[in-house]
């Protein structure tokens, strides 16, 4: 069913007949077919007018590389336009604040937060750091356990008190607790949340004024769909966000939500999470180039 | 055209609230070409007219919930499936909570014996909603969980069974293929059943939920539909393309996270809701 971008623009430019220069009628039948694509692939309807805009405005009159053919030129402006955007992996940043150093996990319900913490404190064990988790979803039945159980299975330290303490409490405590036992790192784990649920959200902007995270991460399912500005957007507005985490990679989604979250916040995307696992193999540097051949259909 | 409302930009504002509803280009494509052959046909020049034509329009792509095939025998069980996160266990909590209050005796079996904590989690819910839940440890075999709670159901009189599942991405070949075991392991126990799979979707969910929907139906023979999440503002329209391809109909969505936030699907409300912005 699915026609790569590239076969997309190959049979559009055939059609045309194609000169040596790229016309702007070419560029327009061209550009219709990378709107389509974008949308098939869910990057969000703002993101796609922009992201077209831009290749339009460098395809246009763009004189044609002698090895290339024209549906090559535009392939080639759209993955440069597509890697700018999505940008480099972006590194955690723990200059600055004092340690040991707080990574919040932020995202809406489901998305991969709990699972990601614990990969994340892998991570950070392997590149010589102390990790820590703490468990602050005191909402979703049973969250304590899961963060604690997968904290058990891979060996990483841990501060939980139950669900019956306030999630601010408890995280300001589980700092002191990190500290206490040497950690350089304390990860966050809060409960899921809508963007719009402004009693949760204030929860978080406490939960950051008490910890002063060196990073918040949100945490978003790559299988989003056209609602991943609304979530990065909201969350950005409320707490500041500071990378993004794109999860369940290993499904087949075509992930436009990374473009749409990367480009609303320009926030970078910092890890993927390939598996359901909890291992250093299913927590991954994020791909540029990979995510982008996948949101292209390439 | 002369004295008309509608123009280009009707059009284009049409396609683009379709679009960020998350309908998908092929549905919001046979939409629009139908909104504008009508328009042109009945001579319509009023964009009120127009709302009322592609409201009803809409209605027509999809079916009302037909009642669930639960009743009428001794034992009925419903089978639960879907990607990671989707909301599985919580719906189950919700749909447990209202049939226990409809006066049904029912049971649940915690078939997710993958993800941590996710038994203890489905037992919360069971405390919560008064249920029993039939489990055995992490790790062990789902199939075998299944096969004890079906006997515990049977042997306590229970007469609904909802089965939770773990999450599992529908290209994982080697999951989808222990979900069709665990089908058949229910089939054996009881020949009709599992008399509804009820595949739930997360409606923050874009075009994916298409395949979802398709490599669940392969595997599972997928019954009724859940769609999760949509308390936020997230549309959820991609069930048009999910409902017209597996064929199964839209029971329950789910809008929120405690146990009474589950309401059935109503076409009109649904799609009403879908340009509320
Ligand atoms: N296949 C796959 N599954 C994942 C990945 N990351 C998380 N999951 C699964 O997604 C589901 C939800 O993950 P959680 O870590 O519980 O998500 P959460 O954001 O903490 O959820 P809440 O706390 O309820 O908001 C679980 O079944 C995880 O195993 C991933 O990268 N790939
Ligand atoms: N806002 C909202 N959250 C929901 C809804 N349904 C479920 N959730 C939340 O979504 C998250 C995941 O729900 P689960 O029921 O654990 O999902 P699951 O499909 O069983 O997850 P896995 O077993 O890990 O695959 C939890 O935080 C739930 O509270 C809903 O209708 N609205
Ligand atoms: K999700
Ligand atoms: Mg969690
Ligand atoms: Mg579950």
């Amino acid at each position: 069913m699915f026609e790569s971008l590239s076969q997309r623009l190959q049979n559009t430019f055939d059609r045309l007949g194609g000169g040596r220069v790229v016309t702007e009628q070419d560029v327009k039948d061209a550009m219709r077919d990378v709107r389509m694509a974008l949308l098939e692939a869910d990057v969000a309807l703002p993101i796609v007018k922009d992201f077209v805009g831009r290749v339009r405005d460098r395809a246009i009159g763009a004189e044609v590389h002698k090895t290339l053919r024209p549906h090559e030129q535009v392939v080639k402006i759209i993955h440069e336009e597509m890697r700018d955007t999505l940008g480099e992996a972006g590194r955690l940043n723990f200059s600055g604040s004092t340690k040991p150093h707080v990574i919040m996990m932020v995202g809406l319900q489901g998305s991969g937060k709990t699972t990601s913490a614990a990969k994340l404190a892998m991570y950070l064990r392997k590149e010589g750091r102390q990790p820590f988790l703490v468990a602050a979803d005191t909402y979703r039945p049973a969250a304590v356990d899961q963060l604690v159980t997968l904290a058990k299975q891979v060996n990483i330290p841990y501060y939980e008190e139950g669900v019956s303490a306030k999630p601010t409490d408890i995280a300001k405590r589980g700092l002191e607790a990190a500290k206490n036992a040497d950690a350089s790192v304390v990860i966050i784990d809060t409960a899921g949340r809508l963007q719009i649920d402004d009693q949760l959200m204030t929860e978080l902007e406490e939960i950051k004024r008490r910890t002063n995270p060196a990073e918040i991460l949100l945490v978003a399912d790559a299988m989003t769909g056209q609602e991943a500005v609304n979530i990065a957007t909201g969350f950005n507005e409320r707490v500041g966000i500071t990378g993004l985490v794109l999860t369940k990679v290993d499904g087949d989604a075509r992930g436009g939500a990374a473009l749409s979250m990367r480009a609303v916040t320009g926030v970078p995307i910092k890890f993927m999470g390939t598996g359901e696992k909890i291992s250093l193999e299913t927590f991954e540097q994020f791909h540029p180039e990979r995510i982008a051949d996948r949101i292209l259909g390439m | 055209l002369g004295n008309t409302e509608i123009d280009e930009d009707t059009w284009d504002d049409l396609e683009a609230s379709f679009i960020q509803a998350d309908l998908g280009l092929e549905t919001t494509e046979t939409v629009l070409d139908y909104l504008k052959e009508t328009t042109a046909r009945e001579g319509i020049t009023r964009t009120n007219q127009l709302d009322k034509v592609l409201k009803e329009s809409l209605y027509a792509l999809l079916d009302p919930p037909p009642p669930l095939n639960i009743t009428g025998r001794d034992l009925s069980i419903i089978l639960i499936v879907g990607v990671n996160g989707s909301g599985k266990t919580t719906s189950i909590a919700k749909l447990a909570n209202r049939f226990k209050k409809e006066g049904r005796n029912v049971m649940l079996a915690a078939g997710d014996t993958f993800r941590a904590a996710a038994i203890e989690q489905l037992q919360t819910w069971g405390e919560r909603a008064g249920v029993p839940v039939i489990a055995n440890k992490p790790g062990s075999d789902p199939g075998a969980v299944v096969y004890d709670a079906i006997q515990a159901a049977q042997a306590r009189n229970a007469d609904l069974l909802i089965i939770d599942t773990a999450g599992r991405l529908h290209n994982n070949y080697n999951l989808m293929r222990e979900l069709e075991k665990i089908r058949n392991v229910i089939s054996k126990a009881v020949p009709d059943a599992p008399h509804e799979v009820l595949l739930v979707l997360d409606g923050t969910t874009g075009q994916n939920a298409l395949k979802q929907g398709q490599k669940f139906a392969e595997a599972t023979n997928v019954t009724g539909l859940i769609i999760t999440k949509l308390d936020g503002t997230a549309r959820g329209g991609m069930i048009f393309s999910v409902f017209t391809e597996v064929g199964a109909p839209v029971q329950f969505i789910g809008l929120g996270e405690g146990i009474d936030d589950l309401v059935r699907f109503d076409v009109k409300q649904f799609v009403d809701g879908l340009f509320e912005f």
